[in-house]
């Protein structure tokens, strides 16, 4: 062909990959790897944007001001890391409209683990301890992904992120220590929260429809299965140090291997969730609808005054 | 209406005095005040910043991925541009 | 003296508090992202604000309270935030009207308490009057951006002003607290402000379009704990918890 590039750009993207070096929204990149990212990053993005509203239920209720304002400002950084990811998203060519119409009409997923209600001040505790947990684990394995704007937006989360987990223990530390009924709310929320968020890292690593290509695209740098062993050898320490207890009897130091042994997820409920079954699915969709639609008269006028002003401006100079 | 959707506009943040305005995100806005306060609202939640710079994204124009080889390649040849290339004795501290 | 005093802080507190509670609820449910992101940051200002207020209200009081003991364990008449403070949030012009009308109330009365006798009031005041003045900043231009935008947003932003005007004389009607206060040279008598307000909102309303309304209803009461229903449900959320488990820890 005669517009062929000096060099095959196939050839190119895969050395770039293989080098580790970070492909930039300008290169060329072959329409799965970009399709696979958009997938990723919205989805990601749309976690971040429910994720809001079941810590969000509990906003106005917080048992004291400085929780009040901890809780606010944390589920105000979730509204941020959608933003970024939003943003990264967008270097692929697709649009936040676009984003938000998939998301709404339900054609897009995001994390099942939002599905779950909020029922008590401890599962603001146990989603900041152990679903921003298992997020954080699975965000610092990105930060090496291959597609630039995705690890920059992921270091960024990172580094804010790391006052969610540590607020959220705090929460469930406070509640372990305080009255039996506080203790009781604690291990209630454990309970209830645990197995939701072991399914967060999803299907076994055999199972996972996009893992082997997103891996060899380095799109994704751990399996999934890894990163669930890392979480649960991680959070098994922090909950009998607060003497709370996992609900699952398999849970078992592994001499051999040098990890906890656990049991197996329900893959039933994972599915049931997934499609929509879940106790919050059609609550969380219809809050980010209702938002959507009854903040258009707010996007139109913006628009509106813009217009105007742009024009009053021309006015003026002519 | 003219135009359906909030634009796109890129943010620049200079963190320190001294420092250069580093690229930092984007986000959505109607017109450049509001971008300026949406940056200020999202991107120095964390003390991040002493001050912001907010661009039409549209208004950025770029370099491409074709450009590249042309663009770029031509320099790496050019070794006698950095200081090392030169020999001189290292006591006479030039 | 001492009553007076810790009277007008905490009251101060109550509106930072109850508004920060109001703006609070907008957390995930904005227009666009972008806003759910912005008025958070102003939410997280008034709760700032509310307990650096109520943790100098009580150790004025000197009964041994802090900060959480006067927002959580107080019942509502004890509460004594303009009743404007209190409204449901309403639609996202009914929100950002009001937050306007009193972004320049706070912002005057805080730059005039910068030079309180009270040293620590003086120095919540610098902090408020910097929040103040962006607050103000963004909730000016919200108003004339819905006030100029479309003829659907020019209605309900008049229809929130018009609304909301009934509240206003609340502002600048002090009570004897207010009196001793300002002669004490540690608060600013409201009646003082007034002027200035007036003149600045109504600026503001011409640029937005925006009629300003007569003066032909007022309510008051929120000095003197006497709400509209439904500040009681406001802190039946905000204080169920602690309720619930009395005497824990959180």
């Amino acid at each position: 062909m005669a517009d062929q590039p000096l060099t095959d750009p196939l050839a190119r993207f895969e050395r770039t990959i293989a080098a580790e070096e970070k492909i930039e929204p300008r290169d060329w990149m072959p329409d799965k790897y970009r399709q696979n990212l958009i997938r990723q990053i919205s989805q990601h993005a749309h976690s971040e944007v429910v994720g809001q509203l079941p810590e969000g239920n509990w906003i106005t209720r917080a048992p004291s001001l400085r929780r009040k304002a901890i809780l606010l400002a944390k589920v105000q950084d979730e509204a941020g890391h959608g933003l970024y990811l939003y943003s990264a998203a967008e270097t692929l060519g697709v649009s936040r409209e676009q984003m938000l119409d998939d998301l709404l009409s339900g054609k897009a997923k995001y994390a099942s683990i939002f599905n779950y209600p909020t029922l008590s001040w401890a599962d603001v505790g146990a989603i900041g301890w152990l679903v921003d947990g298992a997020a954080i684990v699975n965000q610092i394995s990105l930060c090496r992904t291959s597609y630039g704007p995705y690890a920059r937006a992921m270091v960024r989360i990172c580094k804010e992120e790391s006052f969610h987990q540590r607020q959220g223990f705090e929460i469930m530390q406070t509640l372990a220590a305080g009255t039996p009924e506080q203790k009781a709310m604690a291990q209630d929320a454990l309970d209830r929260w645990w197995w939701p968020t072991l399914m967060m890292f999803g299907p076994h690593d055999a199972e996972s429809a996009h893992s082997q290509q997103s891996m060899q695209w380095k799109i994704k740098r751990q399996s999934n299965d890894e990163l669930r062993q890392k979480f649960v050898d991680q959070t098994a320490l922090q909950a009998a140090h607060i003497g709370l207890v996992i609900p699952d009897p398999e849970l078992k130091w592994n001499e051999a291997r040098g990890h906890y042994d656990f049991g197996e997820i329900d893959w039933e409920e994972f599915n049931r969730v997934l499609n929509g079954h879940g106790p919050c699915n059609r609550a969380r969709l219809a809050a980010r609808r209702k938002a959507h639609e009854d903040g258009q008269w707010v996007r139109d006028a913006m628009m509106a005054h813009a217009d105007k002003e742009a024009a009053r401006a021309r006015g003026v100079a002519a | 209406m003219s135009s359906k959707h909030l634009p796109l506009w890129e943010v620049f943040i200079r963190s320190r005095r001294g420092l250069d305005h580093k690229h930092i995100g984007s986000l959505h806005a109607a017109d450049p005040e509001q971008a300026l306060q949406a940056a200020r609202d999202t991107y120095t939640r964390r003390q991040e910043g002493v001050s912001i710079w907010v661009v039409r994204s549209s208004d950025i124009h770029a370099s491409q991925f074709e450009d590249e080889a042309a663009f770029f390649d031509p320099a790496a040849d050019k070794i006698y541009r950095h200081p090392t290339f030169y020999d001189v004795p290292e006591e006479l501290k030039l | 003296m001492n009553a007076a005093h810790y009277e007008y802080v905490r009251r101060l507190g109550d509106n930072a508090l109850v508004l920060g509670q109001r703006l609070s609820e907008w957390c995930g449910h904005s227009p666009f992202l972008e806003e759910d992101i912005a008025m958070a940051n102003t939410a997280l200002d008034l709760i700032g604000r509310a307990r650096m207020l109520y943790t100098h209200a009580a150790a004025l009081e000197g009964r041994g309270r802090d900060e959480d003991a006067l927002a959580y364990g107080r019942d509502e008449r004890e509460f004594g935030n303009f009743l404007m403070c209190e409204l449901p949030k309403g639609d996202y012009a009914f929100t950002l009207v009001r937050q306007y009308l009193l972004d320049v109330y706070h912002h005057r009365l805080f730059t005039a308490l910068t030079t309180s006798r009270d040293e620590t009031l003086a120095a919540i005041a610098a902090k408020a009057v910097k929040e103040a003045a962006y607050h103000l900043r963004r909730s000016g231009d919200w108003v004339v951006r819905l006030g100029d935008g479309t003829d659907e947003s020019r209605d309900r932003c008049q229809a929130a002003l018009d609304e909301l005007w009934g509240y206003t004389d609340e502002l600048f009607a002090g009570d004897a607290v207010d009196a001793a206060m300002a002669e004490a040279g540690i608060g600013v008598a409201p009646a003082s402000l007034a002027e200035g307000w007036r003149a600045e909102v109504e600026a503001l309303f011409d640029r937005a379009q925006l009629a300003l309304p007569r003066d032909d209803w007022q309510a008051s009461g929120g000095r003197a704990g006497l709400h509209t229903e439904h500040m009681g449900r406001l802190l039946a959320e905000l204080q169920f918890v602690p309720r619930a488990y009395p005497g824990a820890r959180w």
